[in-house]
């Protein structure tokens, strides 16, 4: 008999399901009084450094529907590439946020700075990117991706460079729509299905 | 109740997060819950070892929670009035696959009332909402990963999916953990609901062992006499490979 492992096995996901608001964004659900203000309402302060980027998106179905039901949390590093909690981490940059697809028109708008590059283990560089996690009725666990920005040197990103399909690359891309403005598409499934990543 | 301030500068732990294991989770796509077919990836997702961004992670203080943000049954009262429902006690610890404690850590839960209404704008099912009951609460752990809430034990009700399809009574759970790639959202069951085994969204795990440990059982040592109901729901999350020649203490 081979070497019992002392291992658990992580708690398996369920969906968030439709009313996931409830829990995580409550004045979005119209519960407004049990909190005094939903968590992770902004990822950064007044006062942060860094430049000021407002990112809108979409997150389509099979079908391209804009849901109008997914749940999503942004995780980021501050203009120097340093994550809240690190050393000389900007203590005006949570780096998390949270929001939700729009009830009416499915859109969601993500308001924070751009983050600075970050760096690995080995020498590695990370281009700036956001990373992003989405939840919704239907999907049955957390989906992962990243935002990279089209203006950035993208060149030398370590996890870019493992897509086969460079087409596919694009997903990942904010394309810029104006000063500090970005367009930002997740697609769940089907043409031009968005690279998500198991890290 | 309170636990002890959580440290003011969270260290970054660098040993790298362990791959997450897929077959111990839900499938992805399952044509028995229809909301998945449109909404689960059809390609492959992209593995690689984690990076900084999944291995740091929000922090949240002990300033941002209420006293009585983890009382359900108080938490959205309307004056003296309490929530209607089966009193019921939730507890449980939060560790990593290394059996680690997982400390000052945020967890959430929402769910229905009593009669299986959500308080949300999208619930339109007909069973009426309590009016002293929001059906949200959050906690932190404390130094050894334990965390409690107080609640109603949340009703069962019909959802659009096959012609006649109930959830079984189901509380929903949110976790943190301290890096961005921890995170995890769940649903606890109950012991001996006989609609666990008929549920679409439950039967997307096809471990059914798996399935099991998200059945909490009734724990009657911790219930307490003339007032609630105990359920015990531990939860395990990613953990931290053991790294050589680290000399930082580790589970940080």
């Amino acid at each position: 008999m081979l070497h019992q492992s002392d291992r658990l096995i992580e708690t398996p996901s369920q969906t968030a399901g439709p009313y996931v608001h409830i829990g995580c964004i409550p004045s979005f659900a119209g519960l407004k009084d049990v909190y005094p203000e939903d968590l992770g309402r902004s990822p950064i302060e007044p006062g942060a450094r860094g430049t000021r980027i407002t990112i809108t998106g979409s997150v389509y179905d099979g079908t391209g529907w804009a849901m109008r039901d997914a749940m999503i949390e942004s995780w980021q590093a501050d203009a120097e590439g340093r994550f809240a909690g690190q050393s000389g981490a900007d203590p005006l940059v949570s780096g998390f946020c949270r929001f939700a697809a729009d009830k009416d028109s499915g859109e969601f708008i993500l308001r924070t700075i751009k983050p600075g590059a970050v760096a690995g283990r080995d020498g590695m560089v990370f281009a700036p990117h956001i990373a992003l996690w989405i939840v919704a009725r239907g999907i049955n666990i957390g989906l992962s991706t990243r935002i990279y920005f089209e203006d950035e040197d993208n060149s030398a990103d370590p996890l870019l460079a493992r897509i086969e399909q460079r087409p596919r690359v694009q997903t990942l891309m904010a394309t810029a729509t104006g000063a500090g403005t970005y367009r930002f598409d997740i697609r769940l499934q089907g043409e031009g299905e968005t690279v998500f990543l198991d890290l | 109740m309170p636990p002890p301030d959580a440290p003011a500068e969270p260290q970054y732990d660098a040993a790298a997060l362990m791959p997450r294991r897929h077959d111990m989770h839900p499938r992805p796509y399952d044509p028995d819950y229809k909301t998945s077919v449109t909404r689960a990836p059809r390609l492959p997702l992209l593995s690689m070892q984690a990076t900084p961004t999944e291995e740091t992670g929000p922090r949240f203080g002990h300033d941002r929670i209420g006293p009585l943000d983890n009382d359900l049954i108080r938490n959205h009262a309307q004056g003296d009035a309490l929530a209607i429902g089966e009193r019921i006690r939730v507890f449980g610890r939060v560790i990593d696959e290394t059996g680690r404690a997982v400390p000052h850590t945020l967890v959430e839960i929402w769910q229905a009332n009593a009669g299986g209404r959500y308080r949300h704008i999208k619930d339109t099912y007909f069973a009426p909402l309590d009016p002293n009951f929001g059906g949200c609460g959050r906690t932190l752990t404390d130094e050894t990963g334990h965390y409690e809430f107080m609640t109603i034990r949340p009703g069962a009700y019909p959802w659009p999916n096959r012609a006649n399809d109930w959830r079984p009574m189901h509380i929903h759970f949110s976790i943190f953990g301290h890096a961005f790639g921890q995170r995890l959202i769940s649903q606890m069951y109950f012991q001996g609901d006989p609609l666990i085994d008929l549920c679409p969204i439950a039967a997307t795990i096809k471990d059914r062992g798996q399935l099991d440990r998200l059945v909490a059982p009734l724990d009657m040592q911790n219930a307490r006499g003339m007032d609630y109901l105990a359920y015990r729901f531990d939860i395990v999350l990613r953990g931290r490979r053991q790294t050589m020649f680290e000399n930082r203490p580790e589970g940080l």
